[in-house]
């Protein structure tokens, strides 16, 4: 924020930034040939829904828009215990995941509900059964893997070999206090 | 891009009037001294300034110690870490420090010089009287203020009154001889006039500053208010937590009565009409002024689109 607006108690919301998301779908196959782990075929938004008849509305334009391409199953829509709303998207292949996660926050923003995105996750799991996901932050523009083991712990070290085995392809969070810890996230519960 | 955010112009104007008025008061006092004595005037200066410097820079370990807060862990409080590590990625700020007073008042308070060493605290109070939507609400608004600043600002604002309020204390006690002795070249009896004009003046000058003051602190809320809504995009649960909140606190004096300041015999004097003495000198809003502020805001965030 700039120093004015501060002063001036003024607070304009930071816009998301969506650019770094389409660099996900390399970083899978990265992922897969180098640590194991495939995507399960799931993707989710994570978004703070406004109160209002507006944001009801909006939220019922997303979930038609994506449930009217004829592939793509229904969307599945819930709420967190800290008050946002996860939408998840279900397909196998990446690229049309990524495209789907793009088109809720570009509903949104087209609303002016921008600011409300927090992150998007999409969870991968390997041959031994350990999940990961990546998330991808929207205010900064960067990812950050969260790998829960069990009900409120999480392997850092398997975090910090992915950071750097996808640092060459995707922007990594370096502020290691914005790894946010996402227990129970969709697609990522049941991992205990 | 579309964006639901209004600006609210009004409220931007006032306070930057408020704080010309703090800034022009100060530099007045400043000026004042360099006149009246100049032998004196660094020193009476430097030390109000020193003063003003250290309440900014150890606000958060003073705060915290007033208040019997401690420090929490992520391990020992994770729903509220939780939920500040939420609203700080959204309003892209860094995380401040987080903090708990084991008191039944409900409250919370920000403080700390800078965003980076800032400390957000709640009261057990407060967690239990308000459920997870409200208390979002009320880290929101005191989130907003860490990001506006209002500690700085509301010390910037405070080296008037300080610097009148140390002229004051100096002519009541040792300042008689300091002052005389300052105007020996005069008359035998030059002394406590001088001295007499010295006390009349800073005591104005700490009372237009204790207004003044008080009115920016009110509009500060305000804005945290706004900040906060806008954050959670939940304005009716801020509303709800404060008439929680408020309804309780009124009923319990915050102050010890008996620590009644000699200054408020001053303000009597300027009640204006509509403005009673209460409305004047408190430091928060009144509840019916942010919740109208509040419901403005959720007007705009329901409003369909075309």
């Amino acid at each position: 924020m700039r120093l004015v607006d501060a002063f001036l108690g003024r607070n304009r919301p930071r816009p998301a930034q969506l650019d770094a998301l389409f660099g996900l779908p390399n970083a899978a196959i990265t992922l897969e040939t180098a640590a194991g782990f495939r995507p399960t075929g799931s993707g989710a938004v994570c978004y703070r829904a406004a109160e209002g008849a507006a944001a009801v509305q909006t939220q019922a334009d997303i979930v038609a828009l994506l449930d009217a391409d004829d592939d793509g199953p229904d969307v599945e829509r819930s709420t967190d215990s800290f008050g946002f709303t996860w939408l998840v998207t279900r397909h196998d292949d990446v690229s049309a995941l990524c495209t789907d996660l793009h088109a809720v926050n570009v509903v949104l923003e087209e609303q002016g509900f921008g600011s409300g995105l927090l992150c998007s996750m999409v969870p991968f799991v390997d041959a031994a059964g350990r999940h990961v996901g990546l998330v991808y932050l929207y205010k900064q523009g960067t990812f950050y893997p969260f790998a829960p083991t069990g009900e409120h712990t999480r392997d850092n070290l398997l975090e910090i070999q992915i950071r750097d085995q996808l640092a060459g392809e995707l922007p990594m969070e370096k502020e290691l206090s914005r790894w946010m810890a996402l227990w129970g996230a969709p697609g990522l519960e049941g991992t205990a | 891009m579309a964006t639901r955010f209004i600006k609210d112009t009004g409220l931007t104007a006032r306070m930057t009037l408020v704080m010309f008025l703090l800034g022009g008061l100060f530099v007045a006092v400043v000026v004042g001294l360099m006149y009246w004595q100049p032998a004196y005037a660094p020193i009476i200066g430097l030390i109000g300034i020193g003063i003003a410097f250290y309440q900014w820079w150890s606000s958060d370990k003073v705060a915290m110690r007033a208040m019997r807060a401690r420090e929490v862990t992520p391990e020992e409080a994770p729903e509220l870490h939780g939920m500040i590590d939420r609203l700080c990625q959204l309003a892209d700020m860094p995380k401040p420090r987080v903090g708990i007073a084991d008191t039944a008042l409900p409250n919370a308070f920000a403080t700390g010089r800078s965003p980076n060493r800032a400390v957000v605290c709640v009261t057990t109070g407060i967690l239990h009287r308000l459920d997870s939507d409200e208390l979002e609400g009320v880290l929101a608004h005191e989130l907003s203020h860490v990001a506006h600043r209002d500690v700085l600002v509301m010390t910037l604002a405070s080296s008037a009154g300080i610097v009148a309020g140390m002229l004051t204390r100096g002519a009541q006690y040792g300042g008689f001889g300091l002052f005389s002795r300052g105007s020996r070249n005069n008359n035998n009896g030059g002394g406590a006039p001088a001295f007499l004009i010295a006390l009349a003046v800073s005591l104005v000058v700490y009372a237009i500053s204790f207004v003044l003051m008080r009115l920016l602190s009110r509009y500060r809320e305000l804005c945290a208010d706004r900040s906060g809504a806008y954050l959670t995009q939940k304005p009716g649960a801020l509303a709800s937590a404060l008439q929680k909140i408020t309804g309780e606190m009124a009923a319990i004096p915050q102050k010890d009565l008996r620590a009644s300041s000699a200054m408020n015999a001053f303000f009597i004097a300027p009640a204006i009409s509509g403005a009673t003495l209460k409305t004047l000198t408190s430091t928060h809003p009144s509840l019916e002024q942010r919740l109208e502020q509040l419901a403005r805001i959720a007007a705009e965030l329901g409003r369909p689109t075309p």
